[in-house]
């Protein structure tokens, strides 16, 4: 469905985004992230680098705590500085450094180039004032929509979002709505003024699987149409299975592998990976025997020496202990953070 | 099959909505609505189902941590709710629950042996005063935690190892039962992997039945002998765990398995995928008839007025129980066995011993706020069960 049809919708469209011949929409660059608090410095991010290209799906893959949520805020720009810094590091979209821009061009890139939909959508919503309100408000503002021409968008993009009767219920707030409602909601704010980039961080971990599939289905459609690059932060690895293009799995703030999604799966290179995909009960198997990755993420204040997953890994030897393994190419597009990726691959 | 343990009648629990300064009773959320089942010696049961179908209600009211509307518990041949004190004594003993939230169902102010050996304060017969400190390190180790730690606090601890003290708790009496509700819901994949895999070994050696409540169809799957689905208070389907999961005959189970994500791309767009529309109606106003039909894409006329049963209806193999008019399989799940396919340990194991670093976990310092916050949330046990918040906070806060 195209909403170009009336005037309105015909101002929805950005008059003018640059965007690299090659589709290269973000490039990440060796990002740091700390957090300096009472306690100590916590190395929440330490290097990461990716590449988002137009109309890909590109899936951050981790544990609680391995920094998905941080690298996200980051990109968005609404980390709380402090207690967080960042001390190195480059965030490009569309070729021009986010981290080093006037700040208030950067807010301006918040919403119409990339946003992002949170997990939890009642507490991102605001309670008191009406859905259809919070929606119309960003026409109102962004597009200088008046307020009728703002009320029919937010009603086109309620019914875009599938949200039954929209045109009754632009009035109601977001306590009214179900979890699956609000997290429609979440998203047609998101793609209101058509963004480049879209975030979604753990969009569906909160919602029940019947509606989680709806809502991964709304967001690959959306995705497809308006060809955005989407960066689905998760930590299950049965939804990146379904949508995502690219994968990168995060450990400890670094990404210890970065793969396409089917040679990911077929063949892990890096330990870590590979003991979570044995570590999954899988809904089409029986008789499965269950393994666990021993032990636990490490203390960000404490970050182990080396590799950081060696305190775990069943494959470390003595040099996983003193150097650390960059991230580094081992086939054609497959990179992996491991001094012995090559064995790994061929397991 | 072994015999029955503990057997479901019809349970109902209607909590009262209250409204107006007058608190009158203006309806009822219908929680759990007539629910039958039957627990068989050693098994697990698996209790299926997305998020208010009345999963957590029907585990405390095996537990009889409130009482049922209507229906009856009977436990070994004994109808719990005409019980006397003294069989009530026995039957706490017999039945145990584990909690889903590691972080707030340990009371943090105990150490883990307070918190374990608290069970043998009420039931002092079990295990005499002069022995309880061998029987907590007895159980520590049981659970693949270290015995010397009897002395830590649960901050000490994470959340994988939080769990193992609840497991530990809720086994310290030598039940024959344990309610498990989401007990590993709350973990990342790789430490539930290390729980799901202690409570077989456990069950397997203690001869437990569980109870096994969870909305992870792929965990149900792969710990249950038996699963039921739960559909706004009723059961929807029971049957093996082959019945249901290979031989699904009520559409709602067929949906829901159509829904969850398997991890293999190679499966993208292969899959029957069943999208159902709309949301669960509220348990306050269930649809007449059968409660899904809303929903359902294979609603008739006779679906609006007359209650499907749950009673054996023809599978495709043979026949289990099903409570919907047309019931008929629909084979969702492609199933692989993979019985003889052993994990690489080169990458994963399967041994149950907690084998994290626990000086790692255990240096760092408990924010003082933090133990503040779990504090107020407590609300302790006067038996030896402790009540703690579902993560969405409200429904599983209340009093015992
Ligand atoms: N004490 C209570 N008073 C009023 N309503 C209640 C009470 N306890 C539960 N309910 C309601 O009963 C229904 C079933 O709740 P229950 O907690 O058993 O669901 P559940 O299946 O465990 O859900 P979840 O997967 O979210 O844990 C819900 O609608 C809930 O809000
Ligand atoms: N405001 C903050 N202050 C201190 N530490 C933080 C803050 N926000 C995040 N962190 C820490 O950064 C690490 C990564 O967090 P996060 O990105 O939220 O993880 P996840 O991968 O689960 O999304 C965690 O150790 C977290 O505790
Ligand atoms: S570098 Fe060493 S410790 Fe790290 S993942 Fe590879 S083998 Fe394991
Ligand atoms: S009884 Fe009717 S409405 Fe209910 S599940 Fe069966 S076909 Fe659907
Ligand atoms: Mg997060
Ligand atoms: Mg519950």
């Amino acid at each position: 469905m195209t909403t170009t049809t009336t005037r309105a919708a015909k101002k929805a469209v950005p008059e003018s985004r640059y965007v690299p011949e090659d589709g290269l929409l973000l490039d990440v660059e060796d990002l740091h992230v700390e957090f300096h608090t009472a306690d100590g410095i916590a190395k929440a991010i330490n290097g990461v680098s990716f590449q988002l290209r137009q109309g890909e799906t590109l899936a951050i893959l981790g544990e609680s705590g391995s920094g998905k949520s941080v690298t996200a805020q980051a990109i968005m720009g609404i980390l709380d500085m402090p207690p967080a810094v960042i001390p190195e590091g480059k965030i490009r979209y569309c070729g021009q450094d986010l981290l080093t821009m006037d700040p208030e061009v950067r807010r301006k890139t918040r919403g119409p180039e990339i946003s992002m939909i949170f997990q939890d959508a009642l507490s991102s919503l605001n309670p008191v004032f009406p859905v259809g309100w919070q929606i119309a408000e960003m026409f109102r503002q962004h597009r200088e929509l008046n307020k009728s021409d703002a009320m029919n968008e937010a009603v086109r993009l309620m019914e875009r979002v599938q949200i039954p009767a929209a045109r009754e219920r632009v009035k109601a707030y977001p306590h009214q709505f179900s979890g699956g409602m609000r997290q429609r909601i979440m998203i047609a704010m998101a793609i209101a003024l058509d963004p480049a980039v879209l975030i979604a961080d753990e969009p569906t971990t909160a919602l029940d699987v019947t509606v989680q599939a709806q809502i991964m289905a709304l967001l690959e459609e959306l995705q497809e149409e308006r060809k955005m690059g989407l960066i689905l932060i998760t930590h299950d690895l049965g939804v990146v299975a379904d949508v995502a293009d690219r994968i990168a799995v995060m450990y400890a703030g670094r990404l210890v592998e970065t793969a396409d999604i089917l040679p990911l799966y077929a063949s892990p290179a890096h330990p870590y990976t590979r003991g979570l995909l044995e570590s999954i009960p899988r809904l089409d198997q029986k008789g499965q025997t269950l393994a666990a990755i021993g032990g636990l993420p490490p203390n960000l204040m404490r970050i182990p020496q080396g590799c950081a997953f060696n305190p775990r890994c069943r494959m470390a030897q003595d040099i996983c202990r003193q150097d650390r393994p960059e991230l580094r190419e081992i086939v054609s597009g497959r990179f992996s953070a491991c001094h012995f990726a090559e064995e790994v691959i061929d397991a | 099959m072994p015999e029955v343990i503990l057997e479901a009648k019809d349970l109902v629990k209607h909590y009262p909505i209250k409204t107006g300064i007058m608190r009158r009773t203006t309806g009822h959320v219908k929680a759990v609505d007539g629910v039958s089942f039957e627990l068989h010696k050693g098994e697990t049961l698996g209790i299926v189902g997305e998020s208010g179908c009345g999963k957590s209600t029907l585990g405390r009211l095996i537990m009889r941590l409130e009482e049922p509307t209507a229906g009856e518990v009977v436990f070994e041949g004994l109808e719990m709710q005409k019980a006397s004190t003294g069989d009530m004594r026995k039957l706490r003993r017999d039945i145990q629950i584990v909690f889903q939230d590691p972080y707030t169902s340990l009371n943090p102010r105990m150490t883990v042996g307070d918190i374990i050996g608290e069970p043998f304060e009420i039931h002092s017969e079990v295990v005499p005063k002069g022995g309880r400190r061998q029987r907590v390190q007895e159980l520590l180790d049981l659970v693949g935690l270290n015995p010397e730690h009897i002395n830590r606090y649960p901050h000490q601890f994470s959340g994988g190892q939080r769990q193992r003290i609840g497991i530990a708790r809720g086994i310290a009496l030598n039940p024959k039962v344990l309610v498990c509700d989401e007990p590993v819901s709350a973990l990342d994949v790789s430490v539930q992997a290390q729980v799901v895999n202690l409570m077989e070994k456990l069950q397997d050696e203690l001869g437990l039945a569980y109870i096994f409540i969870a909305h992870d169809l792929s965990v149900v799957r792969h710990i249950s002998d038996r699963v039921g689905v739960m559909y706004l208070g009723k059961m929807a389907e029971l049957g093996t765990e082959d019945e249901v999961y290979e031989h699904p005959t009520h559409p709602y189970t067929q949906a829901l398995l159509s829904a969850v994500p398997v991890p293999d791309p190679t499966l993208r767009g292969k899959r029957e995928q069943i999208v159902l529309v709309g949301d669960v109606p509220s348990p306050a106003n269930p649809p007449k008839g059968c409660r899904f039909h809303t929903r359902c894409w294979k609603a008739q006329e006779k679906c609006k007025v007359e209650e499907p049963q749950l009673i054996d209806r023809p599978d495709g193999q043979g026949a289990h129980r099903s409570a919907c008019h047309f019931a008929e399989l629909r084979t969702i799940v492609e199933t692989v066995d993979v019985t003889q396919v052993e994990p690489d340990d080169r990458f994963a194991g399967t041994d149950v011993r907690d084998p994290s670093d626990a000086e790692a976990a255990a240096d760092v310092p408990a924010p003082e706020s933090v133990n503040e916050h779990v504090a107020q949330d407590r609300n302790l046990p006067g038996d030896a069960t402790t009540m703690v918040q579902n993560d969405e906070g409200a429904p599983d806060r209340r009093e015992i």
